[in-house]
C-alpha cells in the first residue's frame, strides 16, 4: 500500500510553538504562515525572515564520471562550476521540457548536490536513477531525509547568520557556498535564496535543525526576525519573477518558452532535450511567460484563460496581489506575438473578462 | 473569542445585522483568520436581487480567492466602498468597518440563522477556535 501519511520536517514542532497555521503541501505538513503574509513578506524585504524549507529534496551525485551524468540530464554548463560554486539548472526530458528545476552544487570534482522542488524529489531520484544507467560508477542518492534546510533571507539575513558562525559570510557571493559550522554544527551555507533579497540557505543534519531554528531566531531577535512560511515565500518569489515549478514551470514547457534561455548552454555537447532546444531555437518560440499588470479591477490566478481578439490565447500560471509593489500582477504564456512589453490582453475572472497589459519582468528587483 | 450578540449567523462564516427593513452583512472573525490578509474584495452592484445562500461576492487573500454567501434574501441596497482602497478592513473590523453590503429585506428572512451563542457552539463542534 501506498503510504499516504503527510511527513514532518524537523522543525514541526518549532512551527507548532510559533502558532503557525500548518496546511499540506507536497506530502509534508508545512507552515504556510504564521503572523500573516503579508507582515511576514514586509519583513523579508526589510529585516529577516526565516523559512523551513527541509521539504526539498537533496539528491547527491556521485563518482569519476558525475559531472559527465549532470552534463547529460542538465541544461545548464556545470562544466563551468569550480568547488563552491552552485548554479540554478533544468532537470530536462528529452523534449527538452523541464522535469524539475534545481540548484546544482560542486562540493567536489567527483560530488555534486541537487537541491529540487518538494512535490517532484521522489519523480527525480526515479528520473536520474533510470537515466544514470550507462554512467558506470556514478551513484544517485537521495540524501532529502538526511538533511534539513533554513532559508535566512532578507538584508538583515548576513548579521543574523554571522552571529552564529566564524565562516566569514560577506565572503561569499551570490551562487557560492562554503561548507562549515553554524551554530557548532557542520553546515553547507549557500548565499542562494527564493525571496529576490539577499540571504542564505542553510543545510544541516535533520537532527540539529530545531536547535538551529531556535537559535537563529534569538540571534536575528535585534533586527525583527520573524518566522515565515510557504505563503510568504510564493509571493516574494513570485514579485522576484522567480518561476514555480508546477505554476509558471512544467514538464510541457521548455526553458526558451520560460524566458529562461539563460540557462540554456547548447554548445556545451549532448544532453537530454538539446536536439529540440536546437530546434526551438532555429525556429523561435510559439509562446513566451511574460509577466502582466492587471488595468482592469481584479486579481489572475493560476489557470484563468488569456484572451485576446476574441479568442483564448493562453493562461494565466501565477497571480496575486504583490505586498511590495501594491498592486495585482501576474504571470502567464501568450503567444510570442503578443508577449511584447505594452501588449495588453484580457484575463478571464470568474466569467468576467478584465484588461492586462504585459509588463517587464522581474516586477521586484532590490536595491544593492 | 466572543461573538457579537446583537446579530446573527450562518454556517459559512457570515453575519447579518437586521435593524427595521435593512439587513447589514458582513463575514465573521473566525472567516477572515481563515482567509488571511485580505486584498480585494468584489461586490454587488446596488440594485441586485440575492436569495438566501447565494453567491454575494468574493474575497480574495494573497493566497486564494473565496466566495461570500449571502446570510439573507434581499435587494442590495449599499455596498462598502470603503473596501475599494482598504480590503484590510474586513480583517481588522470584521464586525464594523469590514462590512461588505446593506440589503433591504422582508420580515422574517432571518429564520433558521444562529445567534451568536449558537454560532460559538457551532465553530466549537466544527473543531475551529
Amino acid at each position: 500500500m501506498v503510504d499516504t501519511r503527510l511527513k514532518r520536517t524537523p522543525l514541526y514542532e518549532c512551527h507548532l510553538e510559533a502558532k503557525a497555521r500548518i496546511v499540506p503541501f507536497a506530502g509534508y505538513e508545512m507552515p504556510v504562515q504564521y503572523a500573516g503574509v503579508i507582515e511576514e513578506h514586509r519583513a523579508v524585504r526589510t529585516a529577516v525572515g526565516l523559512f523551513d524549507v527541509s521539504h526539498m529534496g537533496e539528491i547527491e551525485v556521485t563518482g569519476r564520471r558525475a559531472l559527465d551524468f549532470v552534463q547529460y540530464v542538465t541544461c545548464n554548463d556545470a562544466a563551468k562550476l569550480t568547488v563552491g560554486r552552485a548554479h540554478y539548472s533544468g532537470l530536462m526530458t528529452p523534449r527538452g521540457t523541464f522535469v524539475d528545476d534545481l540548484l546544482v552544487h560542486k562540493m567536489a570534482d567527483d560530488r555534486y548536490f541537487l537541491v529540487v522542488n518538494a512535490a517532484n524529489k521522489d519523480k527525480d531520484y526515479a528520473y536520474l536513477c533510470a537515466q544514470c544507467v550507462g554512467f558506470d560508477g556514478v551513484d544517485v542518492t537521495d540524501r532529502s531525509d538526511e538533511y534539513a534546510q533554513i532559508a535566512v533571507q532578507g538584508p538583515k539575513a548576513l548579521p543574523t547568520l554571522q552571529k552564529l558562525t566564524p565562516v566569514r559570510l560577506d565572503e561569499i557571493k551570490y551562487y557560492r557556498f562554503v561548507e562549515g559550522p553554524v551554530d557548532g554544527v557542520a553546515a553547507i551555507i549557500a548565499r542562494t535564496g527564493y525571496t529576490g533579497e539577499d540571504g542564505f540557505e542553510v543545510y544541516v543534519a535533520a537532527g540539529e535543525a530545531a536547535r538551529l531554528w531556535r537559535a537563529l531566531l534569538v540571534a536575528g531577535g535585534e533586527f525583527g526576525v520573524v518566522p515565515a512560511g510557504l505563503g510568504a515565500r510564493d509571493t516574494l518569489r513570485f514579485e522576484a519573477s522567480m518561476p514555480l515549478y508546477g505554476n509558471d514551470i512544467d514538464d510541457t514547457t521548455t526553458p526558451f518558452e520560460a524566458g529562461l534561455g539563460w540557462i540554456v548552454k547548447l554548445d556545451k555537447g549532448v544532453f537530454l532535450g538539446r536536439d529540440a532546444l536546437l530546434r526551438q531555437q532555429a525556429d523561435g518560440v510559439r509562446r513566451a511567460l511574460v509577466g502582466f499588470e492587471m488595468t482592469g479591477r481584479g486579481i489572475a490566478r493560476h489557470g484563468y484563460p488569456i484572451w485576446a481578439g476574441g479568442s483564448e490565447v493562453g493562461a494565466v500560471t501565477s497571480g496575486t496581489h504583490a505586498p511590495t509593489l501594491g498592486k495585482p500582477l501576474g504571470m502567464g504564456y501568450v503567444p510570442v506575438e503578443r508577449s511584447a512589453v505594452g501588449s495588453v490582453f484580457e484575463v478571464e475572472i470568474r466569467e468576467q473578462k478584465v484588461a492586462a497589459r504585459v509588463v517587464g519582468m522581474p516586477f521586484y528587483r532590490r536595491a544593492r | 473569542m466572543a461573538q457579537p450578540n446583537d446579530r446573527l449567523y450562518t454556517k459559512t462564516h457570515e453575519w447579518v445585522l437586521l435593524a427595521g427593513g435593512e439587513a447589514t452583512a458582513g463575514i465573521t472573525q473566525y472567516a477572515q483568520e481563515q482567509l488571511g490578509d485580505v486584498v480585494f474584495v468584489e461586490l454587488p452592484a446596488p440594485g441586485k436581487k440575492v436569495e438566501k445562500g447565494a453567491a454575494l461576492g468574493n474575497i480574495e487573500s494573497v493566497k486564494a480567492v473565496s466566495e461570500v454567501f449571502a446570510p439573507v434574501a434581499g435587494d442590495v441596497s449599499a455596498t462598502n466602498g470603503e473596501l475599494e482602497s482598504h480590503p484590510e478592513l474586513v480583517n481588522q473590523d470584521p464586525y464594523g468597518k469590514g462590512w461588505l453590503v446593506r440589503l433591504k429585506v422582508a420580515p422574517g428572512v432571518a429564520d433558521g440563522l444562529m445567534d451568536a451563542a449558537a454560532y460559538e457552539k457551532f465553530l466549537a463542534e466544527e473543531g475551529a477556535h
